[in-house]
């Protein structure tokens, strides 16, 4: 597993780590979905492009953890799997695939309302990459 | 960093002022409830929102407050509407997250028999859980008169009676409203879920009157023991998220115009008196607007689902408001520091407002009492109706607790569960309960949440609200 769940009184965040920051990006994602959706269905077809830009390096990645729990809260989107082609500090580009969600196909675990800055954490540490975001739940 | 609190009586511990505090802290609790728990990391969180520019007087936290992002939830603080800041966690994500108590003209005999029939209606007819979606289809231009016209809007469409709006805190609008200024992404999230109850800790609960603290104001209120009564706990839904994650966004942005060091970014605000501030003020009133109606149609709802249920009248039902109030809020109000009265913009963040007798915002019916202030607690104890009092708008900018406040992470009750069927002992103490998501009822046990009679006692203590009522619950809905 590349990635903890940290544990606190009213919300919950995670602790992901990365060799790269491309490697880093795509664990938060995964980790943030494990967090939404079980699905059994690995026929995933759909794709999505987007782009991502921030300030810095944890801007980056709230403003991208954000926008994909913005494509699963109003558009139903459950991401399966996450192409990045490029990223640099202020910016990123991805192709999502995506399952829509259906409640035969998917078992719902938790609401995450939102990602916050709060103690937002990414970095570059001995062994790759790593960072810190506590969800609002 | 630790910060040590200077206990000033039995309800109240100081955080003297230091660092880039512009003003102490104060933080009403007990020797008892900081035994609970670790309260290092919300008193920092104190001590933050203490070095935000315009704060006046205090940077307070109730009794139930624990660590949130930014402002610790259960932080009041007041800032100088025209030298003061407002900041969108000061609000909270689900903006205008409130509770609404209606009385019945029933007793707990009436509904016996047949309250697992009613929870299993209830259960049916309340749209619950994880992106649950509403029985109110919205186009943009409808959702945009929500917006506006709040709980008014609900009652042009049926839903509910003139009284349930002057029941209402702010009579369910916040006129300063704007759509124009809400993205289409907090519409398009918005239009689909109005009338729906939500996750987490939101719940719908039918109750019985338990104790009266105050007989005479409880008869005000329309309560009287062994009444049945229904309560709701909900908000804006991803409108509000939205709303509160857009400005964020762009606050965060423009934070450094401030000249001012943020020691969290999740503390992101902007000038009241900036084209910024104003932008907050008025999408928030809009977000606010959008949770008053959908607490009013979820009331319409259960009205009707009680009526069919049971087999009974709306008159023989007898379904009134006694109050709604907003616990998740920033609001422009009237109060008197050091003998001046000041304008200012209060935050309400997991807090309730505790208006005195006579205050001119309450409906005229409970003018001589003060406000009806509902304390929801966790689902297998007790929930409390207060009444504000003048020692609130003396010390607190007429604020008081909000509910009992986590104790437990919900990994940490999750694991305290395993092996337990929740919903067998809660029936075993005479409560049904029926729940949507896999985890709700693992994560919102009673052992998750701090004692709410401590906590009352706490906000009774101190003079900021006094108890009138206990209600014990008898079925729950959750989402």
């Amino acid at each position: 597993m590349n990635y903890k769940l940290i544990d606190h009184t009213a919300d919950f965040g995670i602790h992901v780590f990365g060799l790269n920051p491309k490697d880093l990006f795509i664990n938060a994602a995964s980790a943030m979905f494990e967090q939404i959706a079980e699905s059994e269905d690995k026929s995933w077809e759909k794709k999505h492009d987007i782009k991502i830009s921030g300030a810095d390096w944890p801007d980056l990645m709230v403003n991208w953890l954000r926008e994909l729990l913005f494509l699963w809260s109003a558009r139903q989107m459950l991401i399966k799997d996450i192409d990045i082609s490029s990223i640099t500090e202020t910016g990123l580009a991805a192709v999502l695939a995506y399952d829509a969600y259906h409640p035969d196909n998917h078992i719902l675990k938790s609401e995450i309302k939102a990602v916050t800055y709060h103690q937002i954490q990414v970095k570059e540490s001995s062994t790759g990459w790593e960072a810190k975001i506590i969800f609002d739940v | 960093m630790t910060h040590q609190l200077k206990k000033i009586d039995d309800y109240r511990w100081e955080l003297p002022q230091s660092g880039a505090m512009n003003v102490p802290g104060m933080i009403y609790t007990s020797a008892a409830l900081q035994k609970t728990k670790d309260i290092n990391e919300p008193v920092q969180q104190v001590a933050n929102v203490a070095s935000l520019p315009g704060i006046l007087k205090a940077s307070l936290a109730m009794p139930d407050m624990h660590w949130g992002y930014g402002f610790p939830i259960g932080g009041v603080a007041a800032f100088d509407w025209e030298n003061g800041v407002i900041s969108p966690g000061g609000v909270g994500y689900d903006i205008n997250c409130g509770v609404r108590l209606a009385s019945t003209h029933l007793v707990e005999g009436d509904i016996k028999d047949r309250l697992e029939d009613l929870v299993n209606a209830l259960y049916q007819n309340t749209p619950t859980g994880v992106g649950s979606t509403g029985s109110v289809t919205l186009s943009y231009s409808e959702e945009k008169k929500v917006l506006k016209q709040g709980s008014r809007w609900a009652l042009r469409q049926g839903f509910g009676v003139d009284n349930d709006i002057e029941r209402t805190e702010d009579s369910g609008c916040m006129p300063n409203a704007d759509p124009d200024l809400i993205s289409k992404r907090a519409l398009e999230r918005g239009k689909k879920q109005l009338g729906t109850l939500g996750s987490g800790n939101h719940f719908l609960e039918v109750g019985v009157v338990d104790e009266i603290f105050l007989p005479e104001t409880a008869r005000v209120f329309g309560l009287f023991e062994g009444q049945v009564t229904l309560m709701l706990h909900t908000g804006s839904r991803g409108f509000g998220y939205q709303v509160c994650d857009d400005f964020l966004a762009i606050m965060t942005k423009h934070v450094h115009k401030l000249g001012i060091n943020l020691p969290d970014r999740q503390l992101a605000c902007a000038m009241i008196q900036s084209d910024m501030g104003r932008r907050y003020y008025n999408a928030m009133a809009c977000a606010a607007n959008y949770a008053w109606a959908n607490r009013q149609i979820l009331l319409h709802q259960a009205r009707e689902t009680f009526q069919r249920a049971l087999n009974i009248s709306p008159r023989a039902l007898g379904m009134n408001m006694v109050y709604d109030v907003c616990h998740n809020i920033a609001k422009k109000e009237e109060h008197v520091i050091n003998g001046k009265k000041q304008t200012v913009c209060v935050h309400r963040k997991g807090a309730t407002r505790s208006f005195p007798p006579g205050h001119q915002s309450i409906c005229s019916e409970y003018r001589d009492t003060g406000q009806p202030v509902i304390i929801p607690g966790d689902m297998g104890t007790a929930s409390y109706v207060m009444v504000g009092t003048e020692e609130a708008m003396d010390e607190t900018f007429g604020s008081t607790c909000h509910g009992a406040g986590r104790v437990l992470s919900r990994k940490a009750a999750k694991k305290k569960s395993r092996g337990r069927a929740i919903n067998r002992e809660l029936e075993d103490k005479g409560i049904l309960v029926r729940w949507t998501g896999r985890s709700t009822l693992a994560e919102e046990m009673p052992d998750a949440y701090k004692d709410i009679s401590q906590v009352v006692d706490v906000v009774d203590g101190a003079g900021i609200s006094k108890k009138v009522a206990r209600l014990r619950p008898i079925a729950v809905v959750k989402g």
